[in-house]
């Protein structure tokens, strides 16, 4: 029994970047081998360079024997390694059946509807799966589309299949179901290549762990030679994980009250549906869900990106419904936005110029119509020192930045005219363990100050270290609230998927 | 053996202030060989446009006629490229505040050059604007495509204008050519050193002056440059993207009138047909490879000016059509947009390994 | 008289429908091509040239096809594989045609050829009203029917269609599918530039036999907003094309009528009705489930990091 896939030595750069140092790692046939890392480790950088999306600067890669190159992806999937990817590819204009359709090796040009149809539809049934061929992929619960990205895998006999984070945007139902699948799948021969930072599903699934930390794989395991404990200090290694001392909040004043709220989309579909929600001076409120169910359209109603079409928000007395982004902020309400390099930053300007970009017209960092270059720049050095943001030379764009060091500039930007209510979409999406505990600080110290935080998150580790209650939401509705200190994952999972409580 | 491109980690300094003469110079280069199929000799074409646009006081007046134009609607074209807004109507909009300062020149009845000239200028300025203006709205309000509106409305504009000067503003003692009656005293821009060098050359060094402290210093300079970098993040930080949408086209547009204005006032004292030979075109290169720099708008402008003026004599000794200066601006962006990818990249040969 | 209208609307409207079918297959694969005058004039040019120096009908428009897929093929080459700015090289292509055609032009000048003639098509071209104008026409024209059908074939019943259709929306979805990413775009832009180059063509052999400078005045800006109109399918761009062929038809019938309005301001209607018909076409995609080609516009970089 031979290794399928054997990784010797990688290093891949990008400017600025070593992305991966030195990986080595191998694959049997029919295993489910784990890849373990913190965010920034270097696992999806990895798996593009497998795939053929990237290519390495040193090393060898080995496939059944052979040495092997990949000069484009297709290279990767001639030879039968195909991969899930994070974010999904997939063209949401077109219809299930065009996307898998593209998938297929070996379709004519001027192909048989018909005959090909069928071909999908035969797979569909035998994994039980209900897609509807012409469905477009828009219209798709994020759920479906991953089990559509695992499909054009399968169509294509692939023998190693790599899945990057796949429960990331699914319940804790669904993520059982799928591992459902793979454990078949590895019983019919096939490799598996599992991509986590989730301890849980790790232990609970993989067969062989390998650890990656910082671009390095420190040491590959096998079933029974590792449990939490042992994978939590390789993964993390002897940082010591600091405990945060959560005050209890109060519940005496109500910082945010959401009555009855409901936001329509373009499509006229309801985003918020009636959503009732009250906040209170120091809480710090989990919000549970599936990607997808409300929570942009939550955020962005609250800090005035749109506009509800039904219902009121109020802050204190004041009825802040359907307020600008800007009074918003003077309101008190102050937004870290989902996707921190899209839409947190302006890209091409430095850090000073960031800091300012929400109180630029203040009078503190202006002379009339003029800008005072000095006062903005002592500012920032301020928030420099406060936040310890790694900002590189003076006048370096700010694009050029970490993530986590991105992150707290939005951070330092948001909380500089201390805000009574912090709206955070995903903060610690995509930051590595450092950087995502500095996140978790702000939110702390901000609760002992009285600042109110709406923590929307997928990670439920997170909510449930973090949060005095955590609602979930489905659909648009907030379904149910349960205590942290008593729920269960099972509990919040029933409820991202829709259970209502009884 | 392969040749792969990778992304510099910081983008060659040296590469960035040469790519604009490198690309300049090949140019000249390439465009040789086509003058060469036509059947003009290049290095004689090229020698005349040098020697006409530089070699005398005459000839460096005429360059800098040529230059003030450019300088004004360079100007108004790289404010809008600041936000990431194209305006290729920089051209009707010249036409369109020609147009303004024309109807206050012809029919106002003011006597004062002092105040004649103000009221041509502010009427040039509104009427370019109102012309970006428009294109501002629909892109502000509907996200309605701004390089097709600006572009179409450049037709308009000057079909407009065409409209006017044979019809009802044409000069009865013009012999029923398309323009207009000689504007009074009160209505012309000095000239200086008995050439046709006028006062306009100096506005436009002023306006590119204003422009940067404008940019560079201002409130709404910085605005512009955060909607510019990210309008989504900026949409998040409550700047109105809208409104700052429009704004910018008005004034884009308003500066490119006041190209109009310096034409009909200081050189052309009349509005006539072929007002323009393709300015507002001509500024889209020049904003272009300025960048973001004002000064650099000045010089670029200036080397424009002496290929113009160049090519307006070779019109008459080679009989080259104007509007060949078009096909060389073209060849000029092409080399640009190729250098700007070496500017990003750098080559390197990897050796071949065997595939899949 | 409708008759006639409407047979001058499908003869006016022919060289746009080809310069909009062109367009169309460069944005549907992600391409922005602004160059569509530039290249319309280098058609319009090299198919003059072509049938004057050979005598042959089908050497001109093979020589536009050819001459304008060549000068696409810089646009391709700088916004695909040097993923140069789109905007800016389709500005630079325009101006480069506008200028070159200039400059070889003045030997075309007063210059005539014998252009297409009309070809009746047995039984229907007797069918009432629509039997002239489309069954009485020349063979371009025939042919730009046939190009219409085969088009929307192309995307929708073919895996090369399929594919290049995913290329513009999703280019890194194809590419992890196999499909050649850059070289489908570069394709694209090729032969799309060469059917413009047909469109240009038909002015200097039907629609005028003759060469004049700057002689497209405009139209393939139209074709650029009809894109848009089109909802980027050929079967729309037929009807947008004829739209406009119809209000040029009526504005050269007004002009003919001889009518108290200026004829400049007559000049001014298919663009300022291009314009309006591109506000309402946008103000359409943001409210209908969009139907831009969502990679529009945006170079392709595999190695590009999130």
């Amino acid at each position: 029994m031979g290794k399928l896939l054997q990784v010797k030595n990688i290093r891949k750069t990008f400017p600025g970047v070593i992305a991966l140092d030195d990986i080595s790692l191998s694959i049997a046939p029919g295993e489910i081998h784990t890849l373990l890392g913190e965010n920034g480790a270097g696992k999806s950088t990895l798996m593009n360079v497998l795939t053929g999306l990237y290519r390495p600067d040193r090393g060898e890669i080995v496939f059944d024997g052979e040495p092997i190159h990949f000069g484009s992806p297709r290279d990767s999937l001639a030879v039968g390694i195909g991969m899930v990817h994070q974010h999904f590819m997939l063209v949401p204009a077109h219809t299930v059946f065009e996307n898998i359709l593209l998938a297929l090796d070996g379709v004519p040009n001027l192909y048989s509807p018909r005959k090909y149809r069928q071909q999908v539809q035969k797979i569909l049934d035998e994994f039980a799966l209900e897609l509807e061929l012409d469905a477009p992929v828009w219209k798709l619960s994020i759920g479906a589309q991953q089990w559509i990205e695992l499909i054009k895998l399968l169509v294509r006999d692939c023998r190693l299949l790599i899945l990057d984070e796949p429960t990331a945007v699914l319940t804790p139902q669904e993520s059982a179901r799928l591992f459902q699948v793979l454990t078949r799948l590895r019983d019919q021969g096939k490799s598996i290549l599992f991509i986590s930072h989730k301890m849980r599903e790790v232990m609970e699934i993989s067969d062989r762990v390998t650890v990656l930390k910082k671009g390095r794989s420190l040491v590959t395991l096998a079933r029974g030679e590792y449990d939490e404990n042992r994978l939590a200090s390789l993964m993390i290694g002897e940082d010591q994980i600091p405990m945060w001392i959560k005050p209890a909040c109060n519940y005496d004043e109500l910082a945010l009250e959401i009555r009855n709220l409901s936001v329509r989309n373009d499509r006229g579909l309801a985003d918020l549906d009636n959503f009732n929600m009250k906040l209170y001076r120091g809480q710090i409120l989990g919000v549970a869900g599936v990607a997808g169910n409300g929570q942009k359209a939550l955020a962005e109603v609250l800090t005035g990106l749109r506009k509800a079409s039904a219902g009121r928000i109020l802050a204190g007395t004041r009825d802040i419904t359907n307020n600008t982004a800007r009074s918003s902020y003077i309101a008190g309400i102050a937004h870290i936005p989902e996707d921190r390099k899209s839409i947190g930053i302006a890209p091409d300007m430095t850090v000073d110029d960031n800091l300012i970009m929400k109180n630029f017209n203040s009078k503190a960092f202006r002379r009339w119509i003029f800008q005072d270059r000095a006062a903005i720049h002592r500012n920032a050095a301020v928030k420099i020192d406060q936040f310890a943001i790694k900002a590189g030379p003076v006048g370096n764009p700010v694009r050029y930045l970490s993530g986590g060091n991105i992150q707290k500039v939005i951070i330092a930007r948001e909380l500089s005219e201390q805000p009574a209510v912090l709206v955070a979409l995903y903060p610690t999406r995509g930051l590595d363990i450092g950087s995502a505990e500095y996140v978790h600080k702000v939110v702390i110290d901000g609760a002992n100050q009285g600042m109110s935080t709406i923590l929307i998150s997928e990670d439920l580790d997170e909510l449930l270290k973090l949060s005095d209650q955590i609602v979930v939401m489905f659909r648009g509705r907030l379904i149910g609230s349960v205590d942290p200190q008593t729920t269960t994952r099972e509990e919040i999972g029933l409820l991202m998927s829709g259970e209502v409580q009884k | 053996m392969k040749l792969v491109a990778e992304k510099r980690e910081m983008t060659s300094r040296l590469f960035r202030f040469a790519a604009p003469l490198v690309s300049i110079l090949v140019a000249l280069f390439v465009a040789g060989f086509l003058l060469l199929a036509a059947g003009v000799n290049p290095l004689q074409a090229y020698l005349e446009i040098f020697q006409e646009s530089l070699g005398s006081l005459y000839g460096l007046s005429e360059t800098l006629v040529k230059t003030t134009p450019l300088i004004f609607t360079s100007l108004g074209v790289s404010l809008a490229f600041r936000m990431q807004i194209w305006n290729i109507g920089a051209e009707g909009q010249l036409y369109m505040g020609a147009c303004g300062a024309t109807a206050v020149a012809l029919f106002s009845g003011i006597e004062s050059h002092a105040l004649m000239i103000t009221v041509m200028f502010v009427a040039a300025f509104l009427l370019g604007g109102l012309w970006g203006g428009i294109a501002g709205v629909l892109r502000a309000r509907w996200q309605v495509n701004e390089v097709i509106v600006t572009l179409l409305m450049n037709y308009i504009a000057i079909l407009g204008v065409d409209y006017l000067i044979y019809g009802p503003w044409k000069d009865p003692k013009g012999f029923n050519f398309p323009l207009t009656a000689q504007f009074s005293d009160a209505a012309r821009l000095a000239e200086y050193f008995d050439t046709r060098l006028h006062s306009g050359f100096f506005l436009a060094l002023f306006c590119a002056l204003i422009l940067y402290l404008f940019m560079e210093r201002t409130i709404w300079g910085y605005e512009i440059k955060v909607i510019g970098s990210n309008p989504k993040a900026a949409r998040y930080a409550g700047m109105r993207t809208g409104l700052a949408i429009f704004s910018v086209l008005f004034l884009s547009g308003a500066i490119a009138g006041i190209a109009g204005f310096s034409e009909v006032a200081g050189l052309q004292h009349r509005l006539q047909h072929g007002l323009s030979p393709g300015y507002g075109y001509t500024a889209i290169i020049i904003a272009w490879l300025a960048k973001r720099s004002a000064l650099g708008v000045v010089i670029v402008s200036f080397l424009m000016g002496v290929l113009l003026v160049g090519g307006d004599s070779l019109q008459l000794s080679w009989q080259l059509p104007v509007a060949f200066s078009y096909a060389f601006q073209g060849l000029i962006l092409f080399f640009l947009l190729a250098s700007d990818f070496f500017i990003q990249n750098r080559l390197r040969l990897v050796r071949g390994e065997r595939h899949a | 008289m409708l008759e006639i209208l409407l047979d001058a609307t499908v003869r006016a409207g022919t060289p746009i429908l080809f310069a909009t079918l062109g367009a169309i297959i460069n944005e549907r694969a992600g391409i922005i091509n602004l160059g569509i005058e530039g290249l319309m004039l280098i058609g319009a040019l090299a198919g003059f040239a072509g049938t004057q120096a050979s005598g042959s009908l089908l050497v001109g428009v093979l020589a536009a096809f050819f001459a304008a897929l060549l000068a696409g093929s810089v646009h391709g080459f700088i916004t695909v594989q040097l993923r140069g700015n789109q905007i800016v090289s389709g500005l630079a292509l325009t101006m480069f045609g506008i200028g070159t055609t200039a400059l070889f032009g003045r030997d075309m000048v007063g210059l005539t050829i014998a252009g297409f003639e009309r070809i009746a098509v047995p039984g229907l071209s007797r069918l009432p009203v629509i039997g002239k104008a489309f069954f009485n026409q020349d063979l371009l024209i025939y042919f730009s029917f046939l190009l219409v059908a085969a088009i929307a074939f192309f995307f929708y019943r073919t895996r090369w269609g399929l594919a290049l259709r995913t290329v513009g929306e999703n280019p890194a979805a194809a590419d992890t599918c196999g499909v050649p990413v850059l070289r489908t775009r570069f394709l694209a832009v090729t032969i799309g530039s060469g059917i413009v180059g047909i469109g240009g063509a038909y002015l200097s052999l039907a629609t005028t036999p003759m060469w004049i400078e700057n002689m497209t005045a405009g139209r393939g800006w139209i074709a650029v907003a009809l894109v848009i109109f089109a909802s980027w399918s050929s079967y729309r761009a037929l009807a947008g094309a004829y739209l406009f062929g119809g209000i040029t038809a009526m504005q050269l019938r007004f002009q003919a009528m001889g009518t108290t309005v200026s004829a400049h301001i007559l000049q001014m209607l298919p663009y300022f009705c291009t314009i309006l018909v591109l506000v309402i076409s946008t103000i359409r995609l943001q409210q209908g489930a969009s139907q831009q080609p969502e990679s529009l516009g945006q170079p392709y970089d595999r190695e590009d990091r999130k």
